[in-house]
């Protein structure tokens, strides 16, 4: 029997670091539907959840992997499933309700190369706006983009957190290079790690209400048995979790479920940078191809162009005031991606014409050389 | 001036009213329907296990039957159309102790959840199964249903349903489900027991509930209210034990009910817990 946390170095691939992440977060139960190039989490936590007493399920199919865990969420249970393009597609509804129901789950999409089944299975980071807007109606959730296997690790402890405080699914959009790599990984003492769990009930049982909201705008949520008699419902529904079909109705609960997110942006947005400072020319990158921004800084520099790089560690909610606020006192942003505009727009959005804005995309199926970005540095700066 | 006595009387409590959100009452369903009745069953069933109610949970789908886990006064989800067994198998095996009642139509289980059916009924997941069929899609106003019968009228089958419905006891027990059983709501007693037994025993258990929609069943298939009732009654025959591949519903030759499966078989989570928790009890 192991322990949660594998205090240690590690060399280890981005999906067993993230199945490891989980664990360290305090992940008991696991929803699981194979699907390359994401299966390595699923066979990972299949290995590891019997050692501290977790569940892991193989489902029938993607559907029921996140109808699992949304389930297993209600009993108290910090849980998590791992899927690529299609998979994902199918969890689409279910992310829905997962949003409507407040939810708390973490959602790993190590992504490859679509549409259809695509390119099976190459990398790619074309799920970027399916990731924010992929089930039908309006909300708000959270998505991360590790970079690295060591980040997957983090990446994944901070999902789980960020899904606990906020009560709301954290998706984790990895990519196949970033799933797949083996590089060095320190997983640090048990103690010195992090961790949140979801806001409970106090107070008297007879009037709790499910979703009145505390004093960030998340309501506590209590566990199947504790016997708050709770009825939860993806209709729309009011602070009691009662369906209610009014407009009224509707217009408060979207309010607090996007709320909740757009109030605390500044504990959701996570990014960095690297020679920013005094950049012109700002790459804006996330997930693996921040390895080619990372590259072309450096080679920018060389030749002479102010270039920095800005990392979107945290993709959705989208860093709009940092970048208006960037788009003010520099040329322009280059968004390296690996699918041909996504983030792009959201960057072109924000620069508001103020900066230029271009795009250095692939279609998909290989990580991006940093060459193509100084082709477009030097036709455009 | 007189004053209406009723006015005055205090509203009589119902035997129910423990289990029933009151606060949530009046209910959606139609008049002539029969899901309350089967609610009623299942609520006087998990009454009488004399289980504390907060070790049960209910979980449904999306349609009118589905409504129920909005109104028992338990830990109950309303979740996504045909999802609910996933869910709910979730919510097993993260905390087996639970008692898990899934309550939802033939629609809702059968077409876009029957994936999910079969798997659990594969793994003996411990669940109470309560499908409350009535032979169409009530909620959306009476089409054509994995459990219509051939030649049966419905909006969508206008000529007549060209397609052979699934006979449910079969489809359960061909997929692994440990009990199996088929009552009408006119059996309440039995139907009462049955529920009784399923939640108390471990495994796999389906109950089917064959329930009339005389607004957007019954009215497009000559079949009035008191007639489909008087089929119940007249053209059904009990028959505990009786084999579920001869269990079609066909009012013609006589529809059998009754207990057909009740074997012991091992659970999911009882397996998991013997492969996978070795050192639970250390």
């Amino acid at each position: 029997m192991k322990p949660a946390v594998l205090t240690g170095e590690h060399y280890i691939t981005g999906d067993v670091a993230c199945a490891e992440g989980a664990i360290a977060a305090g992940c008991t139960f696991f929803g699981a539907y194979p699907i390359t190039p994401a299966t390595e989490i699923a066979e990972h936590m299949a290995e590891r959840l019997p050692d501290i007493g977790g569940t892991f399920i193989q489902m029938e199919d993607e559907i029921a992997a996140i109808a699992s865990i949304l389930g297993a969420a209600w009993t108290g249970a910090k849980s998590m499933t791992a899927t690529s393009g299609p998979g994902f597609s199918l969890m689409m509804e279910n992310l829905g309700l997962g949003v409507c129901t407040e939810t708390p789950c973490v959602i790993v999409n190590v992504q490859r190369t679509g549409p259809s089944t695509g390119l099976p299975t190459q990398t790619g980071q074309a799920d970027m706006m399916q990731a924010r807007w992929g089930s039908h109606g309006d909300y708000e959730l959270i998505a991360l983009a590790p970079s690295s296997p060591q980040d997957c690790f983090y990446q994944t402890i901070r999902a789980f957190n960020l899904s606990e405080k906020y009560r709301v699914p954290v998706l984790i959009m990895a990519d196949e290079i970033v799933g797949h790599m083996s590089e060095k990984v320190v997983i640090p003492e048990a103690n010195t790690i992090h961790l949140v769990d979801r806001p409970k009930p106090t107070g008297r049982k007879d009037r709790f209400k499910l979703y009145e909201p505390g004093p960030n705008g998340v309501a506590p949520m209590p566990s199947i048995g504790e016997g708050y008699n709770i009825h939860v419902t993806g209709l729309t529904h009011d602070e009691r979790g009662y369906p209610s079909m009014t407009v009224e109705a509707q217009e408060e609960m979207m309010t607090r479920i996007k709320g909740k997110i757009r109030n605390n942006l500044d504990d959701i947005i996570e990014t960095e940078s690297y020679r920013l400072e005094d950049a012109e020319i700002v790459i804006v990158s996330y997930g693996i191809s921040v390895r080619t921004g990372l590259a072309a800084v450096d080679q920018a520099r060389a030749l002479g162009y102010k270039a920095g790089l800005l990392r979107l560690v945290t993709v959705w909610p989208f860093p709009e005031a940092m970048i208006r606020e960037i788009a003010g006192r520099v040329k322009g942003f280059i968004t390296v991606e690996i699918n041909l505009g996504q983030i792009h727009y959201e960057v072109e959005r924000c620069a508001g014409g103020k900066a230029k804005a271009l795009l250095v995309g692939h279609a998909g199926g290989k990580i991006i050389h940093p060459d193509k970005v100084l082709e477009c540095i030097r036709e455009n700066f | 001036m007189t004053t209406n006595p009723k006015k005055l009387a205090k509203q009589p409590e119902h035997p129910l009213d423990d289990l029933i959100r009151t606060d949530r009452i009046p209910h959606i369903w139609c008049p002539g329907c029969g899901i309350g009745t089967v609610f009623s069953s299942c609520l006087s069933a998990i009454k009488a296990t004399g289980i504390p109610y907060n070790q049960f949970t209910m979980v449904s789908g999306i349609g009118c039957s589905a409504r129920g886990a909005g109104y028992i006064k338990l830990d109950s989800f309303h979740t996504t159309h045909g999802r609910a067994i996933p869910f709910a198998s979730g919510i097993k095996m993260a905390k087996p102790e639970l008692k898990v009642i899934v309550f939802s139509g033939d629609g809702d289980l059968f077409a876009i959840g029957g994936n999910h059916f079969i798997h659990a009924a594969r793994r003996n997941m411990d669940l109470t199964v309560i499908c409350v069929n009535n032979l169409t899609y009530g909620m959306t106003g009476g089409q054509c249903a994995a459990t219509t019968p051939t030649k049966a009228k419905s909006t969508t089958t206008p000529l007549g349903n060209p397609d052979a419905p699934f006979n449910l006891p079969l489809l359960a027990y061909a997929a692994g489900a440990s009990y199996v059983a088929r009552w009408t709501i006119l059996q309440t007693r039995d139907l009462t027991t049955a529920i009784n037994e399923a939640i108390v025993r471990k495994g796999f258990s389906f109950i089917e509930v064959l329930s009339p929609c005389p607004v957007n069943y019954g009215r497009r298939n000559k079949e009035k209210p008191i007639d489909t009732l008087k089929l119940y009654q007249d053209r059904t025959i009990i028959k505990n034990g009786a084999d579920p591949a001869r269990a079609d519903i066909d009012f013609e030759k006589g529809v059998v009910i009754g207990k057909f499966i009740d074997i012991d078989r091992s659970t999911c989570d009882d397996r998991y817990t013997q492969l996978h928790r070795p050192c639970s009890e250390d």
